[in-house]
């Protein structure tokens, strides 16, 4: 246990290590930071920075990136009222109005220091459960494979806010994606419609940047926006004593909901945010000050944001099965590394699991002990017009997806799929359940005709194996709490 | 007149396409059977999963914009009222889907990824800089020219002099 995270302290404390964590943390600020980029965005057009280093600082470089880009979404948030992603829009509602009350710096500072502690907890989480988790998973067959990624799967196109069937359906679009090219098991080429550039797959990277960056900029364009950076910048920013005693306990209360949810795959921070917030508001003894500038509702949601987004490394790193679309980016990056997630990365490569969990920590740390004293560039970074910043991400875009094979077919496949995945996005198609779909496409085929293989082609194992009897329970959970709600408008 | 379910209908009829597409050509791969899974096992199926998902969207777009029409009285006086004829569906499509930045943020990577072989980096930018500034909401010459400069000197800079990326800068030129 001590050993472990020791080992993972002196691969993480290496002096290289410790500056690729800090420029991913910048850097991930940096873009996070600025309007209109969420933190996926932000990450999928770092992605193609990271390839030229070995495994351990490129991931962590990009768990650097992802902490940053996350920070730097909750100061969006909480400065223009504008959320990055789902998991901050629940701190826009209290953020902004003590923004607006001049508490800028209260808020930020709280934000801040209640992602740290969540952080510190979701990062000793990892350390106990991680091994055993990962021992347990050892033992798994293909049916449990097959039955978690199940409802990996449905969870993820269920939790999407909108429309479930419209999730499913993503899911099923993303798996069809993830199989395009080789087929491991008969050498036989498919869908790749005679093109070369193909039969390798689609790559990774330029799913994830047309998808989430180029889409994203064409809905931002398309939408009229109206933004209001405030004026006054942020002064004070330490939080008073009765703003740290309000929010000591939201924080922790957060962190534990965020805990919970973040190693549930499928559901991930979003979740976790929305839920610590209503739960801070039915504990209130005057829940009319939620949505007026109560601190208790920055503190818990970003506490639980960022619990869920550490504790959700537990399911990728353990399982291989990543829980949310920011964690399918990991997996993602693992895998253009030639490493499997899976339970024997733990085992085998010890290094590299306890560095990365380590290198999290910190990376916590330097955005409290960085971000704080920086946070007057990082205001002034707001006010850059989208206009001037748009065409800058088309092209980091377009420079990122081709330097990854220096390839201009990765480049039109990526601009076809944006347009694709901005169509579908207008009409309510989250991309999100798509991409998990295609990470987990080839794995799933694996583990399906494994499983038939070894039963001869007997379906029940999926039912009599107790461990995989009780992912198939959990997967008709989640489609009954889906179902539910329906029926009971239609019966009512 | 509202187009209810029109975002239904859309995303149903682009998943029953592609569902189909997947089922026609995953047919000249080896089906097989449960027990040994061919090629064309998995995507069969999960076109017939995508189509089907499809189908049921599309239908329930349908179903609310046809719940959702008013009665033909009211659409008369209705119409009378605003004196003004509603413009064509596909006028409508093209307003609420922002025709213009997809077309030019697309055209600018698609511009980019022909370019950038056989043009080099430097005309390759200017090019994606000029046709992706189309796309948004007002366009100003000396602003976007600027942009472009400041722009492709910090990618000049960073991608090929930092990141040593190769890419020849203008046809034939490399850095080295």
């Amino acid at each position: 246990m001590i050993e472990n995270l020791a080992l993972g302290f002196a691969v993480a404390a290496s002096v290289e290590n410790l500056l690729y964590c800090l420029g991913g943390v910048l850097l991930g600020t940096l873009i996070g930071v600025l309007p209109g980029i969420t933190p996926l965005v932000a990450i999928g057009m770092l992605f193609p920075l990271t390839f030229t280093l070995p495994p351990i600082p490129s991931l962590i470089m990009l768990a650097g990136i992802y902490y940053g880009a996350q920070y730097g979404g909750s100061t969006t948030a909480i400065l223009v009222n504008l959320p990055g992603e789902t998991a901050s829009a629940v701190t826009c509602i209290d953020g902004y109005q003590m923004a607006r009350q001049g508490r800028a710096g209260p808020a930020l500072a709280v934000a801040a220091l209640a992602s740290f502690f969540a952080g510190c907890v979701g990062t000793l989480l990892i350390a106990f459960a991680g091994p055993p988790l990962g021992e347990w998973a050892l033992k798994f067959g293909p049916w449990e494979y097959c039955a978690l990624m199940l409802m990996g799967l449905v969870a993820s196109a269920v939790i999407v806010h909108g429309d479930a069937l419209k999730g499913l359906a993503m899911v099923a679009l993303g798996l069809l994606l993830g199989i395009v090219g080789t087929d491991v098991n008969s050498g036989m080429v498919r869908f790749a419609f005679g093109v070369p550039d193909l039969f390798d797959g689609i790559g990774f990277t330029v799913i994830a940047v047309g998808l989430f960056a180029v889409a994203e900029i064409v809905s931002n364009l398309a939408s009229p926006a109206s933004r209001e950076v405030l004026a006054g910048g942020v002064s004070r920013l330490m939080p008073s004593r009765t703003d740290l005693d309000d929010s000591a306990w939201a924080t922790a209360r957060g962190t534990a909901v965020g805990a919970a949810f973040g190693v549930l795959p499928g559901t991930g921070p979003a979740l976790a945010s929305f839920a610590a917030y209503m739960l801070e508001k039915k504990l209130a003894a005057d829940p009319e000050r939620f949505g007026a500038g109560a601190i208790e509702g920055v503190a818990a949601p970003e506490a639980a944001n960022n619990a869920a987004a550490q504790t959700g490394f537990i399911p990728t790193l353990t399982l291989g099965i990543p829980g949310s679309a920011v964690m399918v980016l990991m997996t993602g990056a693992m895998i253009m590394h030639g490493l499997s997630p899976g339970p024997q990365v733990i085992a085998e490569k010890p290094e590299l699991f306890w560095g990365i969990v380590a290198s999290m920590w910190i990376g916590n740390l330097m955005l409290v002990v960085l971000n704080l004293p920086l946070i007057g560039l990082w205001v002034s970074l707001l006010r850059v017009p989208y206009r001037w910043l748009f065409p800058a991400i088309v092209m980091f875009c377009a420079v990122g997806v081709y330097s990854v094979s220096n390839n201009p077919v990765d480049v039109y496949l990526c601009a076809t799929l944006g347009a694709l995945g901005y169509v579908l996005a207008r009409c309510e198609c989250e991309p999100a359940p798509l991409l998990l779909g295609y990470v987990l496409g080839p794995l799933l085929e694996e583990h399906l005709r494994r499983a038939f293989l070894l039963a001869r082609g007997d379906p029940t194992p999926f039912f009599t194996r107790p461990i995989s009897l009780a992912f198939m329970l959990g997967t008709a959970l989640v489609l009954a709490v889906m179902i539910w709600p329906a029926l009971r408008r239609k019966a009512g | 007149v509202q187009f209810r379910g029109i975002k239904d209908l859309l995303a149903g009829l682009i998943f029953l396409a592609i569902g189909a597409a997947a089922i026609h050509f995953a047919r000249e791969y080896p089906f097989g059977t449960a027990v040994r899974m061919g090629s064309g096992y998995f995507p069969t199926v999960l076109g017939w999963i995508l189509g089907g998902f499809g189908a049921v969207l599309a239908a329930r777009g349908v179903w609310s914009w046809v719940r959702s029409r008013p009665r033909k009285q009211e659409a008369t006086l209705d119409f009378i009222a605003k004196a003004k004829p509603a413009p064509a569906l596909a006028e409508r499509m093209a307003v609420g889907l922002g025709w213009r930045p997809l077309a030019c943020v697309t055209a600018s990577m698609l511009a980019f990824g022909a370019l950038m072989p056989r043009a080099g980096l430097v005309p390759a930018l200017v090019v994606l800089f000029f046709l992706a500034a189309l796309g948004g909401r007002e366009f100003r010459w000396r602003g976007v020219a600027v942009l472009t400069a400041v722009m492709t000197a910090f990618a000049v800079a960073v991608f090929v002099y930092l990141l040593k990326l190769p890419f020849p800068l203008v046809p034939g030129m490399y850095l080295r």
